[in-house]
């Protein structure tokens, strides 16, 4: 297991720095620069100041030598300095990256859980009127854009009924402590994890279901049945368990689009998290701090599916780790 | 030296007192509370001798100080000068210090940080650097005095020196040090009404009362909370509910605006604008394509419908452009040719230009739905009169690139004028500010050897009438010229909840810092 973790790092290193390159180019590609970004939000602009922005920011260098300097910066954990907010790309993540962190991983929680608890229900009793409504409301909650959940939430929750904030990470300026502090970002978390965690969870409900009833039509649990087992612990033990499989793969896959889905979420609801910071890099064309998300998420993407990976192992004592 | 004019500090700020008692019955104004504001997009710094975005001067206003401030009518007022004099040639401007002000951390503020402040402005503030281009030198002969000498006799001198345009900076924490990367870029300390005390990327800016301000019993307030809330849907309902107090200008979508001002306890006022007084027009490529031809361009302003662009899509807010100065700043005059809406006269002109279908790419702003609304009703006026519209939809950073290299028809801007032709006007039409690369300036490349020596001319003659006779005469060439096409004055109100009091006091609205505004409780 440890020469598969090992392989599977050394392979992730090499992805990533791939996609460093991939994305140093792409990214330049986009028509405008920090430095015209700049000048154009100073109100007033010469020669001068632009030339001057891009000799600051380096944009002045080769590409090449741009893309070496970055490398060289990365490889020794140096992000760069953001030419828009003027200080380090890595502080500027850190600061942001807990608030992503647990606002992707509840909706994560909130999403498998609930998926798999609706997708067994639903799978139980085939047909029935739970059944039904569990699938339409999984569907539902599949089709309908992210955004308009969002403003939908806050209109209801925040508006009308002012149970929930509707922005923010806590509420600024109460310096609450302790398990008044846990309560008030419990209380701002809601909304935007039940955002993202919603279309998610319809996801899983749909695909622990359709799993589900295929692995009952299979042979072993007609064994298990004339073996005399209870339909609770045939469920439980035999179908559930079997059929989790593509769930756990698409859950490993989902990693990186719950940071995606993180970008609208973390802006209709001013969460500061790094999805926002992506948004705000990339408008203002802060080459070296979009660049630096994009390796955190990268990393993260990829320890993700390492854990997946492993969980397989653990959900299926059959395969075997292939090196 | 013979003086020509003495400006007395404290009388102007006397009538200024009066002109906002009168404006509302007289209470007294309480002390303590918050104020929770919205700021958006969220500042990339608070160091505002370096970054001159909106947001850094909203928050900034209320850290950093400049030597004057200006009233409504943009007039000067004392800042951080307590008086100042002119000699009677218009070269000499000596000012008088206020004295006992300090820094945040204690220090003296002294004659020595306005001379390092100006140094260092040439270097990082684009349009410190042009103003100043017409100093011949600076001087400080003791910690209380500072004297400006002229290369040549500039009117407008006396409005370059609000916050904004030559924030003082701090000599001691600067001097010797590499700007773009010192520590107190991110903790800034001024001699403003307020302290930095903390900012949460993402989440806030918090400011705090400064004990030792210089104005006694000032500010109000214990302290503003900055909220970043990206989404303007989201900032409307932060409001709603009560979360924050102040939506600034432009805070939120223009057609949010009735509604909220219709909530209970709700004020909403435009004042605050006067020394931006930003000006929207379509820069029109002079250099190629249809609109290099002049009856073009003025087919262009007779066929767009300027009054449903200000009544549906501003709500009513702004007023109709007569040309290239906003009829609030200095030497504007409506005495100019008019554009009204007139579809008919526009195809007269097109078909005497000899138009032949061929495709005019348009660009709309890129700055939220407003802005997108607008180009499609222009895009609609246009096509109505036969011309061929094409839209480009960019970004902000597409849009700057673009118009940087010229690589457009017609493209949507609005600017600030800066209260006086030669600071905000001249700059879009002299032919020495043309300059591939620019983002703004004279980017749609019109030329004319007389608007050139008019606008030169303006910058240095005196006394105030001579100017107005130049500057009327710029007017009605441009009008006639129609080098952009000019479309509205725009107003973008701020909105706050009606318990805040007197927070807008001068001309630069709530960029000028919080020290008048008090919370009736």
């Amino acid at each position: 297991m440890l020469s598969f973790v090992a392989q599977r790092i050394a392979k992730g290193v090499i992805v990533l720095l791939a996609i460093i390159v991939m994305n140093f180019f792409l990214i330049r590609l986009a028509p405008g620069d920090p430095a015209s970004v700049m000048a154009g939000e100073a109100g007033a602009s010469d020669q001068v100041f632009v030339t001057q922005l891009r000799e600051k920011f380096g944009l002045d260098k080769p590409l090449p030598e741009q893309l070496l300097i970055y490398v060289k910066g990365v490889l020794k954990f140096d992000l760069g300095f953001s030419f828009r907010q003027q200080m380090p790309v890595s502080k500027l993540i850190m600061e942001r990256l807990p608030a992503t962190l647990l606002l992707t991983l509840t909706a994560f929680v909130i999403s498998l859980v609930l998926g798999i608890f609706f997708g067994t229900l639903a799978a139980r009793w085939p047909g029935t009127w739970a059944d039904t409504a569990i699938t339409v409301g999984a569907l539902v909650f599949y089709a309908t854009p992210l955004f308009w959940i969002a403003l939908i939430a806050i209109l209801l929750f925040s508006v009308q009924l002012d149970w929930l904030p509707s922005f923010g990470y806590e509420t600024v300026g109460a310096n609450y402590t302790g398990f008044s502090h846990v309560l008030d970002v419990g209380a701002h978390l809601v909304m935007p994890a039940m955002t993202i965690g919603l279309f998610f969870m319809a996801t899983y409900t749909r695909m622990t279901r359709a799993s589900m009833l295929e692995v009952k039509r299979l042979d072993f649990i007609k064994t298990a049945r004339a073996k005399g087992l209870t339909a609770n612990v045939i469920q439980r033990r035999h179908v559930l368990r079997n059929a989790l499989l593509p769930v756990v793969t698409l859950a490993g896959l989902h990693t990186g689009t719950l940071i995606g889905g993180a970008v609208l979420t973390e802006t209709v609801f001013a969460w500061p998290g790094i999805g926002r910071l992506m948004y705000e890099a990339l408008l203002q064309r802060d080459y070296n701090l979009l660049l630096g998300v994009f390796v955190v998420c990268s990393a993260m993407v990829l320890i993700f599916n390492l854990v997946t990976d492993l969980v397989y192992r653990l959900v299926d004592p059959r395969i075997e780790f292939a090196t | 030296m013979m003086l020509k004019k003495i400006v007395i500090g404290f009388a102007l700020a006397c009538c200024l007192g009066t002109a906002v008692r009168a404006q509302e019955p007289k209470q007294e104004p309480k002390m303590g509370g918050t104020i929770n504001a919205v700021i958006q997009p969220e500042p990339p710094s608070l160091m505002l001798a370096m970054i001159q975005n909106g947001p850094t001067q909203m928050v900034s206003g209320n850290i950093f100080e400049g030597l004057l401030r200006y009233s409504p009518k943009l007039e000067p007022l004392p800042g951080l000068a307590e008086s100042w004099t002119i000699s009677e040639d218009g070269k000499v401007y000596t000012f008088k210090l206020k004295p006992g002000v300090t820094w945040h951390d204690g220090k003296p503020f002294t004659s020595a940080d306005v001379l390092f402040s100006i140094e260092m402005l040439k270097q990082t503030h684009a349009r410190a650097r042009g103003n100043l281009a017409q100093v011949e030198k600076v001087e400080a002969p003791d910690d209380l005095t500072v004297v400006f000498t002229l290369k040549q006799p500039f009117g407008p001198f006396i409005s370059i020196f609000e916050v904004g345009s030559m924030p003082m900076v701090p000599k001691h924490l600067y001097e010797g040090t590499d700007y773009k990367t010192n520590p107190y870029n991110n903790a800034p300390v001024g001699t403003g009404p307020f302290m930095f005390k903390e900012w949460q990327k993402g989440s806030f800016i918090h400011l705090v009362k400064n004990p030792n301000y210089h104005e006694k019993g000032k500010p109000y307030i214990d302290d503003i909370y900055w909220q970043i809330i990206p989404d303007a849907a989201a900032r409307s309902v932060a409001f709603e509910t009560g979360k924050v107090d102040v939506l600034p200008g432009g805070s939120v979508e223009n057609f949010d605006v009735p509604r909220l001002s219709k909530l209970k306890d709700v004020c909403v006022t435009g004042a605050g604008w006067e020394f931006f007084s930003p000006l929207s027009w379509l820069w029109l490529n002079n250099r190629s394509g249809p609109t290099a031809n002049k009856k073009i361009r003025q087919a262009i302003m007779y066929a767009i419908d300027r009054d449903f662009a200000k009544d549906v899509i501003w709500n009513g807010l702004g007023k109709v452009a007569t040309g290239p100065s906003a009829s609030t700043i200095k030497f504007y005059t409506d005495d100019v040719p008019k554009y009204p809406y007139d579809p008919a006269k526009a195809k007269a002109l097109i078909k005497e230009a000899g138009y032949n279908g061929e495709k005019i790419r348009m660009m709309p702003l890129p700055y939220g739905e407003t802005w997108l609304r607008w180009g499609e009703a222009v895009k609609q006026n246009l096509q109505d009169v036969g011309l061929n519209i094409e839209t480009i939809a960019t970004d902000v950073p597409g849009s700057n690139q673009k118009i940087g290299d010229w690589d457009y028809d017609i493209a949507f801007t609005y600017l600030y004028q800066y209260g006086d032709p030669a600071l905000g006007v001249a700059r879009n039409y002299i032919s020495s500010q043309i300059a591939k690369g620019q983002v703004f300036n004279n980017v749609e490349g019109y030329s004319n050897p007389e608007v050139d020596k008019l606008f030169a001319e303006g910058a240095n003659a005196t006394p105030d009438s001579k100017r107005q006779e130049l500057y009327e005469k710029m007017q009605k060439i441009l009008v006639e010229d129609v080098p952009v096409a000019w479309m509205l004055e725009l107003q973008f109100p701020t909105i706050t909840h009606c318990k805040i009091k007197n927070l807008i006091t001068t001309a630069i609205g709530v960029n000028d810092g919080f020290r008048d505004a008090w919370i009736d409780k």
